[in-house]
């Protein structure tokens, strides 16, 4: 069957730079002597860890526990002894470290025991449950935990899409994968397809990459369609992919499920297969090594090798100036190759000036339109960057400044050279810090209400009981002295006429005992309106009656 | 350092500019061959106050002299000027507007891509309101370069003999003499028209639909901008044409004839002043042109293009504002 294609607004085609990666069988690294593994690798909540500093560990023992619904555990790339649970940096533009687990390897390589997993005969919390505790996240980039995806919808979910576009220049991880392990990958999306229901599955790949289109082709089986897409970057973007596949637009902030879609990674479908056939939990994922280097290809690596190491493998050229993680598109340069490979790792770029050149100077905006050309998600970058220049945020907003995926595209095309996504990327942050503010500045400000009540609270409170108990007394006294009227008024009147009558009498007496006030001339129906003022007082609140708390 | 993305692939502005230049140069060729050398001093002029004026604005604005002097943008808009006014101009003309374009209506608004007014007709304008008797001196046929370069270095000038009007002024005053029995047909016999349009003028436009052919293929221009303008104008024209043959001139007549196929291709395309959303951009340039055309026909200077754009720059902000384009996923019909 022909799949109908559909496209998207804008894209831009760099050129793709993956035959040289391509050459070469995926091939492995000699096991490095530690492992450094961050215990947060997905997004949601960090990891507990299991182990502690000295516990003997085997290839595949979980070393951290998945903590709260999104979230995934983490594993022993190998068989060792915990040297260390530390904060290390991390692969992050920030450069901030995060806990690990550092384990020095001894070099056995022992897996624990593993049995195949009876998938079928499993129930869904059960397998998600498992999937969870295998770590198995999405490997596109993202790393959100896959278990969580692979629950159902309120609308049941028709169509499950694999997304092998690889769209980034330099990146080939995905493309020597569906050439060398098609089959896995297709076992991997039957099994999301079953867990799901789905009624069909489509694997979306770039046309860039023929092998891969016929490995995947000759792999897949009924009810899964290899479509070629055409080859436009960001066609990997999920929701770009989506769209050209299925023709639905997928808004920001909105997921695929409430469009009966469903989107993982040709990488995780794998790593699903060989965590269910192979009990496998997800401890090495497929590495490109490119760009200014001497042997590029693409490795599995095991999760927590330094990307040192890695690049080793590849022979950097003597004037590499930088590495990045990721593609040149939307990749980072890695603060330090001391970092540890992550779940999250697809590429490891070494740059050098000629390969990556520096940007020519940054000239004004002449409102072109050419980067509202590009963009994928028709936005209009040059108003979004003079809103977000005079910290017009609100108007920044209003033009969906949160539904910028950052591809780089206006970046890229932008004949001034301004570095668009750069002050997006500031933009956002800016508006983050400013919500982030007022929400403490609110939490704040309930706190210290909160506070305000409780004491008045209190004061109130301490008040009644004391004006109880002074009411108390003089019911007593009431009792105790003969009683000259007794009306039809209940005691509980009579007592409060009494604490009136007293109260007067003490006000009375105040007034008398104090020096002149400028009340001393006042007319006979003014002093008897004070009277009844005061007497009102008296009545409500007490307050007058009893001696003032605090002083 | 830098951030994603790391590699680019843009047209500097330089080249845009560029660009824009070599896409000006049949149209010069064809004015060159038609009405004599003389828009060649005027070029010569624009640009050279126009880059002293730039240099200067630069330097007092603390601005990268090199950087923005080579952005060429201070050229096209003294061009423009340049092919504006009228090719025997005094030279004091040229330069002064192109000063008020570059000082005034770029500089003074803060620079490149800050300009709400399109520099060029902001000159025109000026020009033509405080000089409006050298603004409408066109060379007549028999003025060879040196009588031209006379007249524009300040000879004397014995207007009725050396010049001649542009075709819209000769329409414009010929009806207006021939009074209530004045048709546009007669008007047409006389000297200042061509085959289709003013005498002359048939090549110049044909060059620049040429050179803005090849800005619209080279994705320099959007095709919303020229086919708005073009085809408003054609429209308009041609209801009032078709309703009063004798009074209004034929749709051919406004298509080739002074600066609508400049300013279809060359100015309400500049970017800077423009709308930028594709809507906003048929109503920017549909605009423009109906304005003009009715400036032509029943205003009192003798074209009105100059006008149109900058009432049309004024409406930019508003029009952009409400022609913003869906985005992903929050086009209608798509829940
Ligand atoms: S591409 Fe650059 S110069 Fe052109 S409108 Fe966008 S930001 Fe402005
Ligand atoms: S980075 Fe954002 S604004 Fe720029 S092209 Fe991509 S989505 Fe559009």
């Amino acid at each position: 069957m022909l799949q109908k294609l559909f496209k998207f607004h804008g894209g831009v085609k760099p050129d793709s730079r993956k035959q040289d990666s391509t050459r070469q069988p995926i091939r492995s690294l000699p096991l490095p002597s530690e492992l450094i593994v961050p215990l947060h690798q997905s997004i949601g909540g960090t990891p507990r860890p299991l182990v502690r500093v000295g516990d003997r560990v085997l290839k595949g023992e979980r070393i951290g526990a998945a903590e709260g619904p999104v979230s995934a555990a983490v594993h022993a790339p190998s068989s060792g002894v915990v040297r260390a649970i530390e904060d290390r940096t991390m692969p992050h533009p920030s450069g901030l470290p995060a806990s690990c687990v550092v384990i020095e390897a001894d070099g056995d390589d022992r897996w624990i025991e593993r049995e195949p997993v009876p998938w079928k005969s499993m129930k869904g919390d059960e397998l998600r449950d498992y999937l969870r505790d295998a770590g198995i996240v999405g490997l596109g980039g993202a790393t959100f935990p896959s278990h969580v995806k692979l629950r159902a919808g309120a609308k049941p979910t028709h169509t499950l899409v694999l997304n092998g576009a690889e769209c980034e220049p330099f990146i080939t991880c995905d493309d020597m994968l569906m050439r060398e392990r098609a089959a896995e990958i297709i076992r991997g999306a039957g099994i999301m397809a079953q867990m799901l229901a789905v009624e069909r599955v489509l694997i979306g790949i770039e046309d860039n990459k023929p092998e891969a289109l016929a490995a995947m082709r000759t792999a897949a089986g009924d009810g899964i369609e290899v479509v070629a897409i055409p080859t436009l970057y960001p066609a990997g973007g999920e929701k770009q992919l989506l769209r050209v596949l299925t023709g639905v637009e997928v808004a920001a902030g909105r997921r695929p499920l409430e469009f009966g879609l469903q989107c993982f990674n040709v990488g995780t479908a794998y790593r699903m297969a060989r965590a269910i056939d192979h009990a496998e939990p997800l401890i090495s994922r497929i590495v490109t090594v490119a760009g200014n280097v001497e042997a590029p290809a693409n490795y599995e690596v095991l999760i927590g090798t330094p990307i040192d190491t890695l690049l080793a493998a590849g022979r950097p050229r003597p004037d590499t100036d930088r590495v990045l993680m990721g593609g040149p598109m939307m990749g980072f340069a890695l603060p330090t190759t001391a970092a540890p490979v992550v779940k999250a790792t697809n590429c490891v770029l070494a740059g050098s000036p000629s390969l990556l050149p520096p940007p020519p100077p940054e000239m004004a905006c002449i409102r072109c339109g050419t980067c509202a050309d590009h963009c994928p998600v028709d936005l209009q970058p040059f108003e979004l960057y003079w809103f977000g220049r005079s910290h017009n945020f609100g108007k920044a907003q209003e033009y969906h400044l949160f539904d910028c995926i950052e591809c780089g595209c206006c970046s890229y095309v932008c004949p001034s050279n301004i570095p668009l996504v750069d002050y997006f990327r500031f933009t956002k942050s800016e508006i983050w810090a400013r919500e982030r503010d007022k929400s403490a500045a609110d939490l704040a400000r309930e706190r210290f209400e909160a506070r305000n009540e409780r004491q008045e609270r209190e004061k109130r409170e301490k008040a009644e009981r004391l004006a109880a108990k002074a009411e108390a007394t003089r019911k007593k006294l009431a009792d105790s002295e003969p009683v000259a009227e007794v009306g039809t008024a209940s005691p509980a009147e009579e007592a409060k006429k009494a604490l009136i009558a007293a109260a007067l009498e003490r006000a009375k007496q105040q007034k008398s005992s104090v020096k002149p006030r400028n009340t001393d001339n006042l007319s006979a129906d003014k002093q008897a309106e004070i009277d009844e003022i005061e007497a009102r007082r008296a009545r409500t609140g007490g307050r007058s009656v009893e001696p003032p708390e605090n002083s | 350092m830098t951030h994603s993305p790391y590699l680019r692939e843009s047209r500097s502005v330089r080249q845009i500019m560029l660009q824009v230049l070599l896409a000006l140069l049949p149209g010069i060729v064809a004015y060159v061959w038609q009405f004599g050398a003389g828009v060649l001093i005027q070029l010569l002029l624009a640009s050279t106050a126009a880059l002293a004026a730039e240099a200067v604005m630069l330097r007092l604005r603390r601005k990268p002299l090199g950087l923005y002097l080579g952005d060429l943008s201070a050229i096209v808009t003294a061009w423009l000027i340049a092919l504006s006014l009228p090719p025997i101009g005094p030279w004091w003309m040229v330069v002064l507007a192109t000063l008020c374009a570059i000082v005034v209506a770029k500089h003074l608004y803060g620079g490149l891509g800050q300009n709400p007014f399109n520099p060029a007709m902001v000159a025109f304008c000026v020009m033509i309101v405080a000089f409006p008797a050298q603004m409408s001196q066109w060379p007549d046929a028999g003025l060879d370069f040196g009588q031209q370069l006379e007249l524009i270095l300040g000879g004397e000038r014995a207007l009725d003999a050396i010049t001649a009007a542009t075709p819209l002024d000769a329409l414009r005053t010929g009806l207006r003499a021939g009074g209530a029995d004045a048709h546009v047909a007669e008007v047409l016999q006389g000297p200042a028209f061509g085959a289709i349009g003013g005498q002359g003028w048939e090549w110049v436009v044909a060059g620049f639909a040429i050179g803005g052919l090849y800005l619209l293929w080279q994705r320099i221009i959007s095709w919303h901008l020229p086919a708005a303008f073009l085809l408003t104008m054609a429209l308009t024209a041609t209801l009032l044409w078709g309703m009063h043959p004798e009074r209004f001139a034929s749709p051919l007549l406004h298509l080739a004839t002074g600066g609508t196929m400049l300013a279809a291709f060359f100015i309400v395309t500049d970017p800077v002043s423009g709308s930028t959303t594709p809507k906003g951009k048929l109503v920017f340039a549909g605009g423009a042109a109906f304005i003009a055309y009715m400036i032509r026909s029943f205003g009192n200077y003798p074209d009105g293009i100059a006008f149109a754009v900058l009432l049309m720059n004024i409406c930019v902000p508003l029009i952009d504002m409400y022609t913003q384009p869906p985005v992903f996923g929050h086009k209608r019909g798509s829940s």
